[in-house]
């Protein structure tokens, strides 16, 4: 009997929480904010959904009820692609070592 | 492109997520993480294009709204003051949540263009996790917006409670269930529409009585929700970049939730509860006994600082609010310059997100190995000469050891008291946000510096 492709899913579900535990346990408490904003970013990996579901449309119509919420979806979640990379750059670049030559 | 070779592909951006996640162990290693992460995020985003492999007009839109919503964020993260990130953060998960409630909808209604079959007859397991990714996903953004507007102060921060409101969050939420269950016999689309309602109206009525103080717990919380919400939304649509993304995010923001509420002493429940201070407030203005209080001025503070050896610098909330972190950061290098040694001492829950003050003194430029955690620098607190505690209340006051009867006892608190002396800065002796009297402010080597920390802090430099 074949197995389910839906369990082959739960199955990854399931161990990636698994993984996220672990690893962001191993998380400084210093870097929590970055932790946030880029968990942010890369949940906005939502986007492949926007993307199929603006390029959804049949030919020649570009906007049906559709795809109007993909495009829609496609600007939020830019906003938290984009906004979250460049913030947590930007928090990261400012943890700094002490100088050593005091 | 192949199912087979895009399905890989997935999987590698996932690889390259949770690498993202592994480089924050360390802030060396942080910023190549981020790296990967973006990296993951181009090869989820160009082998989608390429298995769509539509390459007509829509898609040159799509470049266009990526462009748009591309500018609009890298502008606002440029723009963004360290102190807003609560704000900020709270600002993203709404709109994490909103697209995943929009994706939702549209699979909702073009169920074949992912594969999920017809209108009025969508797979059924598709239909349950389309249901659960688009009502997470209003809870993430409603719950959001409402946290964005009480970090902004466009709302009052004060818990807003009424009578039968957790009867009406748990009516409400079983109604999610049957509307779920009725979804899927009819496959109807008004109780799709009610269905997204109905969590807009929760999330809502989940926040509003959760206090200022506790969004640490309630950012970790809806961090938390965004991820789940990604992980609905990636069942649906069989992307297993997604469902691991989903995953780890939800489990990050389910610790940092636990962190927080573990620095606080409370359970998650009693958090989500709310009305947190709502009582104590009225209870402690009541019986306030007047007791005597040492005040003084920057030049007090800076002859003691001056004559002392080590300082332990303990932030708070109210740093952020005055802006004070440069200010510090340049009284602290005048007090090197003069051989006093100084680190600083975080709590887990200052400021209003976790790792909020940490990111404040990383911008005004303090390094980072002179910022420790509450367990690292507790003990050193008995062998400083001054403790200068700014913008901090509740996480320094003793009666968490002492007074069994206090709304915060056991939670964990910064040994401040044992230091030889304590310098106070705060606009008055008011409570903090747990609505409790700070026995610190009485204690015979305490010295309360009644001023805007930000002035206070320039004043003490030029003192020095």
């Amino acid at each position: 009997m074949e197995i389910d492709p839906f369990i082959f899913r739960l199955s990854i579900f399931i161990l990636s929480i698994f993984v996220g535990y672990y690893v962001v346990w191993s998380v400084t408490p210093s870097l929590h904010t970055p932790l946030m904003s880029v968990t942010n970013a890369i949940s906005s990996v939502i986007i492949v959904g926007a993307i199929i579901a603006a390029l959804s449309g049949s030919d020649g119509v570009v906007f049906s009820s559709s795809s109007i919420y993909g495009f829609l979806a496609i600007i939020l979640a830019a906003v938290n692609i984009f906004g979250g990379f460049l913030v947590t750059q930007r928090m990261l670049a400012m943890y700094k070592k002490k100088k050593k030559d005091k | 492109m192949s199912a087979n070779l895009s399905a890989i592909l997935y999987l590698v951006s996932g690889v390259l997520f949770i690498l993202a996640l592994r480089g924050l162990s360390s802030p060396e290693t942080s910023r190549q993480g981020n790296l990967f992460g973006i990296i993951g995020m181009v090869i989820a985003v160009t082998v989608t294009f390429l298995s769509v492999g539509n390459f007509g007009a829509g898609f040159v839109y799509v470049l266009i709204f990526l462009a748009i919503g591309g500018s609009l964020g890298a502008f606002i993260a440029y723009r963004i003051p360290m102190t807003a990130m609560p704000e900020l953060v709270a600002g993203f998960h709404s709109l994490v949540g909103l697209a995943a409630v929009f994706v939702a909808i549209s699979a909702f209604i073009n169920p074949s263009a992912f594969n999920l079959g017809t209108p009025g007859n969508i797979k059924l397991a598709s239909l349950i996790e389309m249901a659960i990714g688009a009502a997470v996903g209003a809870i993430t953004f409603s719950g959001s917006v409402i946290a964005f507007l009480k970090l902004q102060g466009i709302m009052s921060g004060a818990p807003i409670t009424f009578k039968g409101q957790h009867l009406l969050n748990a009516l409400l939420l079983i109604l999610i269930v049957i509307l779920t269950i009725y979804l899927c016999l009819t496959q109807s689309s008004n109780l799709f529409w009610i269905l997204i309602a109905i969590s807009f109206l929760i999330g809502f009525l989940i926040i509003i009585p959760i206090g200022g103080a506790d969004m640490p717990v309630v950012i970790s919380m809806l961090n938390s929700y965004s991820g789940w919400a990604a992980a609905g939304i990636g069942f649906t649509l069989e992307n297993t970049a997604l469902i691991i993304t989903g995953a780890l995010v939800g489990s990050s923001g389910a610790i940092l939730s636990y962190i927080m509420c573990k620095g606080m002493n409370r359970s998650f429940f009693n958090v989500i509860l709310g009305g947190f201070g709502a009582t104590d407030q009225t209870s402690g203005s009541q019986n306030k006994e007047q007791r005597p209080v040492k005040s003084g001025n920057a030049d007090d503070a800076a002859f003691l600082m001056k004559n002392a050896s080590s300082v332990i610098i303990v932030p708070g909330y109210g740093m952020a609010v005055a802006q004070a972190q440069h200010a510090l950061r340049e009284m602290v290098d005048t007090l090197k310059k003069n051989d006093i040694k100084v680190s600083y001492a975080i709590h887990p829950v200052a400021g209003r997100m976790p790792g909020h003050m940490n990111v404040l003194l990383a911008e005004a430029n303090v390094p980072y190995d002179e910022v420790f955690e509450l367990e690292e620098i507790n003990n050193d607190f008995a062998n400083a000469d001054v403790a200068f505690v700014i913008g901090a209340n509740d996480v320094t006051n003793p009666v968490a050891k002492t007074d069994p009867q206090s709304p915060i006892y056991g939670m964990p608190v910064l040994d401040v008291e044992k230091c030889k002396s304590v310098l106070f800065v705060k606009r008055s002796l008011s409570p903090g946000y747990a609505g409790i009297d700070n026995d610190l402010f009485y204690k015979e080597n305490t010295l309360m510096l009644f001023a805007d920390a930000k002035k206070m802090t320039e004043d003490i430099t030029k003192n020095l």
